[in-house]
């Protein structure tokens, strides 16, 4: 698509405000990062996380006159808005607990924030954008930041390990999807989602088999991106090589970002062949939730159970997508946004315990933490009963309205099957739930240092977010049944 | 602010305030623990002066939207069977508190904390109106007892807190389709409104839609109540748990799965209910024979009296679906004596681990020769747990068996078995712990109550003995209430049995 008149107007630039400051602030690091490196490392810390404010406050003011950038590659509405701002706040918890676990590897670079402010860059621009090209270079983006982000520590062999896999695999999915685009473009003419909506419904639609194909290819791509079974494999090995802030975010942000191109194209685009896709992802659902709960039940790396368990909830997201779209949206929406609370602030604390190099991330490390440091371990409940699903948290309420969702579209089956994995999923969060309050401390709890400033707001601002999304879950999800409408 | 809501957020606040008190100062948690909970009891009491006897309906009523899409409601209100159980729970609580005094030592703030959450929930439970809200507190009482049985309780603890969070999980996360399910045909959640909106017909379910949604209420239920075969977790929870813990289960958390069924799953789905009872029944009387069988050969006291609340809460199931009146005023009587007279039981079976650090009856033995006021205090427990005349659990078991009596006679014979069996595992008990040769650590050990163990003790069997004689006093609004039930569920189903109008009339004859 032609940019209108070749020049970016005022209200473009506006609704591009966000990715503007990120990629500034980014290259800014990286050229600072000689010159402030050895005498304040903490200085690149403070300068993200005032990024990441500057742009989630351009991303509200941006969504103060919606519409759309660029032509029509962008568009910023309520959808765009919701996931921009929540993978920023997603960057900033990330910040706040590796300033510690950074200085702990002694591994302060610029280059580590300048990262992950490029990757949050794509991720705001998947959440924008309206138009296949852009998503892939979002995709990209956000992609090529987060494979380095996983092998920061070089010297690590399993972060190592982490990086090429995450890589190969990711590049692999990539393809896939670029391969979907093709098609799509090969048989409708066109890349933006509106427009190959309108030729879908349109009477001369494009033949079904390539149209399917398409779905399926972006389907394959997409699922690897949001680790839905069976594209899941990469998970494990790369959650549990990555160090653990990176983890969180990869958990959590990339995670978000692929849902909600996963959502855009599949109920904008692809919403005219609806009953093609919906059978693939009702499996995908089904079978993330019980490989990935499954799976969990036998990790003694928390870590890797972590990354088993954020399969699982893959799959719940994937339940929401089955269902209407319009309640199904906004459940997905607020699932992600209580699940990236509640994830964050579990891996804040693993960050936090784990110890020079990692040493302290199996389960039996968490042992009488509950006695040591009461605090962590009461946040550390917190978030471990959201996953759970225990009503009054932000978990109970996503799980809540997703199968909601699902039983107003009749799918009780699959809330059925959906509902008794979560009970299985409780199994193996109450197994850390007690190591940490029924066992004696162990040597990682002995040694486990006091709370900085910066990990005590890592934890308890997502450990106050999960419990007022499942007390007033209305703010949100007001906001969320309002965005769900795209523009179509 | 109505009173309801004052009586459901004082244990939160105290919960909230237990939080702040320091670590260092244990005797502080203690005392403010007892403060407010005792506070708490004299507010029930208090709410007793506007409680009306008469009523059959919801009384206190308050309904405030809480979220607006979709429609959740905190609505509250309690009847004659919720607000006695309520005040069964906050008579409980400072009980649970005196006798947890020295008996926990550790980590003492967070203990009596998650004792004070565990009120809040259970009162929430009793009070809650709308579906939704009912299944928060459901699943809020899971959380501190999960802690209560694994930070302080025995060997096995660990064992027991995951069985137990895991079969109570397992069938609620089944009620919470069951609740969403309703709330996509009814678009509310509000329990009366629905059961008026069944009523007049505005709502129907198919008679497939009606068993499956009754079945998926009633397992979770039927999981806490316990109704054989799902009791197994109930064993090693109850004995797993510190004594406080295991009085608050059995006495009120069990009580969830009776007051449950009688309160949700026979007004909203009769037909399924009335198909389904036979079963039911007969799960009920082998729950009732083969929990006082279990129980006698038990070397352990806990599990001795943890199996007799299984053959206990049989006798509830049989006479709520016994569908008379008399079944079902004897099923909540029994209710609320098996909270007493178990939880009686549980307490002295504490003090005596307390002493002598063993739960095996076979470690005992003179215990009556050591403490003779102890000894007394379980003799009266004893026998009214049996269901001795004049001890307040005659009067339930009679009712109970006097309604089953009325719908199968069968039935009746049956479940008279287990009266007969649980004379045999008690006394039993009583002769091997209390009488005998003194064991000699029992000499040296087992000593007799203290004025602390007195307050707790004393007000029980006060309770046992009033219900006992006097049962006027609490069967009345019962009755109203069940009679209210009992017309929901025949006028939707044809009458299977000619069914008495009324208790007295019955008692007449």
């Amino acid at each position: 698509m032609p940019v209108s008149g070749g020049y970016m107007t005022a209200a473009d630039a506006i609704r591009f405000l966000p990715e503007i400051i990120l990629t500034v602030m980014g290259a800014l690091l990286m050229v600072l990062d000689p010159i402030i490196a050895k005498r304040s490392s903490k200085a690149f810390g403070h300068l993200s996380i005032l990024a990441l404010v500057a742009a989630g406050a351009a991303a509200i003011y941006a969504y103060q006159t919606p519409g759309n950038a660029f032509g029509d590659m962008l568009v910023v509405d309520g959808f765009a808005t919701f996931f921009r701002v929540l993978v920023v706040v997603v960057g900033i918890l990330t910040i706040l607990p590796s300033y510690r676990f950074l200085a702990r590897q002694e591994a302060e670079t610029g280059e580590f924030h300048a990262l992950l402010l490029f990757s949050i860059t794509g991720q705001c621009i998947m959440a924008a954008a309206n138009d296949l090209i852009i998503i892939f270079i979002g995709l990209e983006i956000s992609s090529i930041a987060s494979y380095i982000l996983a092998g920061y520590l070089r010297d690590d062999k399993r972060a190592n390990e982490s990086a090429l896999k995450y890589f190969l695999l990711g590049s692999f999915a990539t393809a896939f999807f670029l391969y979907g685009v093709a098609v799509i473009y090969g048989s409708t003419g066109t890349t933006n989602l509106s427009a190959v909506r309108a030729q879908l419904m349109g009477p001369d639609a494009a033949p079904a088999l390539f149209v399917g194909l398409a779905a399926a290819l972006m389907f394959v791509g997409l699922a690897f991106k949001v680790s839905a079974a069976p594209f899941q494999v990469w998970a494990p090995d790369v959650y549990q090589g990555a160090p653990t802030p990176v983890t969180a975010f990869l958990s959590a942000g990339p995670k978000a970002a692929a849902f909600a191109i996963f959502l855009r194209i599949f109920l904008t685009a692809f919403e005219p062949i609806r009953h093609g896709w919906e059978p693939l992802v009702w499996g995908s659902a089904l079978l993330s939730m019980t490989i990935g709960n499954f799976a969990a039940l036998q990790q003694s790396n928390i870590k890797r159970m972590l990354a088993y368990s954020s399969v699982a909830h893959a799959g719940y997201v994937l339940v929401a997508l089955t269902a209407r779209p319009e309640v199904g949206t906004s459940a997905a929406m607020f699932y992600l946004a209580a699940y990236a609370f509640m994830n964050v602030g579990a891996f804040a604390v693993v960050s936090h315990l784990s110890g020079r190099g990692e040493r302290y991330v199996s389960i039996d490390d968490f042992a009488g933490l509950g006695v040591k440091q009461p605090l962590t371990a009461a946040m550390f409940a917190i978030f471990l009963l959201s996953l759970i699903g225990v009503p009054l948290t932000g978990g109970f309420f996503g799980k809540f309205y997703i199968f909601r969702a699902a039983l107003e579209s009749h799918l009780v089956w699959l809330s059925v099957l959906g509902l008794l994995n979560s009970a299985v999923a409780a199994y193996y969060y109450l197994r850390i739930l007690v190591v940490m309050y029924m066992k004696e401390p162990s040597e990682a709890a002995n040694k486990v240092e006091p709370l900085g400033l910066g990990l005590r707001l890592a934890l308890i601002v997502p450990a106050i977010a999960t419990l007022f999304l499942g007390i007033f879950p209305n703010w949100v999800l007001d906001f969320a049944g309002k965005s769900a409408n795209f523009v179509k | 602010m109505n009173l309801l809501t004052a009586l459901l957020a004082a244990p939160l606040v105290a919960f909230l305030i237990a939080l702040c008190i320091p670590r260092s100062s244990a005797q502080a948690s203690r005392l403010w623990a007892l403060i407010s909970s005792l506070a708490i009891f004299g507010m029930s009491l208090g709410l007793l002066n506007w409680f009306d006897r008469n009523a059959s309906g919801e009384q206190f009523t308050l309904d405030v939207p809480w979220i607006s899409s979709p429609d959740i409601h905190f609505a509250i209100s309690v009847n004659a069977i919720s607000f006695w159980l309520i005040l069964l729970t906050t008579l409980l609580t400072p009980l649970c508190v005196l006798l947890s005094w020295r008996s926990i030592h550790e980590r003492v703030k967070e203990f009596f904390a998650f004792l004070l959450l565990l009120e809040f929930g259970l009162v929430g439970v009793f009070m809650a109106q709308d579906l939704f809200l009912f299944y928060v507190f459901w699943e809020i009482c899971l959380v501190p007892m999960y802690f209560l049985i694994g930070i302080w309780g025995h060997d096995r603890r660990i064992y027991a807190a995951v069985k137990f969070f895991l079969y109570t999980m397992a069938g609620s996360v089944l009620m919470l389709v069951a609740i969403i399910y309703i709330y996509n045909r009814a678009l509310t959640f509000n329990y009366t409104t629905i059961v008026e909106l069944l009523a007049s017909g505005r709502l129907t379910f198919s008679p497939a839609e009606q068993l499956w949604l009754f079945l998926a209420f009633f397992f979770a239920f039927a999981i806490k109540v316990p109704l054989f075969p799902l009791h197994t977790w109930l064993p090693d929870a109850h004995v797993e748990a510190p004594s406080a813990g295991s009085v608050m289960l059995a006495s009120v958390m069990l009580k969830m799965g009776t007051y449950g069924i009688l309160h949700f799953c026979l007004p909203l789905f009769p037909a399924a209910a009335t198909q389904c009872a036979p079963w039911i029944v007969v799960l009920a009387i082998i729950g009732i024979i083969y929990g006082a069988l279990v129980a006698m050969v038990q070397p352990n006291m806990k599990k001795l009296v943890a199996y007799s609340s299984v053959s206990h809460l049989g006798f509830v199931i049989l006479g709520i679906f016994s569908f008379t009146q008399q079944g079902m005023d004897g099923a909540v009587y029994q209710m609320l004596n098996h909270g007493i007279s178990t939880g009686a039981l549980f307490v002295i079976v504490g003090l005596l681990y307390e002493r002598r650090h063993s739960l095996e009856i076979k470690d005992y033995g003179g215990v009556a020769t050591a403490a003779p006021w102890l000894s007394i205090a379980f003799l009266i427990t004893t026998l009214a747990s049996i269901g001795l005349p004049m001890l307040n659990n005659f009067v339930g078991e009679f009712l109970v068996l006097q309604g089953a009596a009325i719908s199968n006679y069968t039935w009746a014979i049956f479940a008279s078995i287990g009266v007969i069996l649980s004379a045999c595992y008690m006394l039993w008990m009583y002769q091997r712990v209390f009488y005998g040769e003194v064991n000699p650590e029992v000499r040296s050990h087992v000593f007799d109550l203290n004025g602390r163990e007195w307050a707790t003790v004393i007000p029980l069997i006060a309770m046992m003995v009033w219900m006992g004689m006097y049962s006027q006093s609490f069967l009345p609004p019962v009755g109203k209430v069940t009679a209210r039930v009992l017309q929901q569920v025949q006028s939707n189903v044809p009458m299977r049995v000619a069914i008495p109008a009324r208790t007295e009339a019955a008692n007449a004859r």
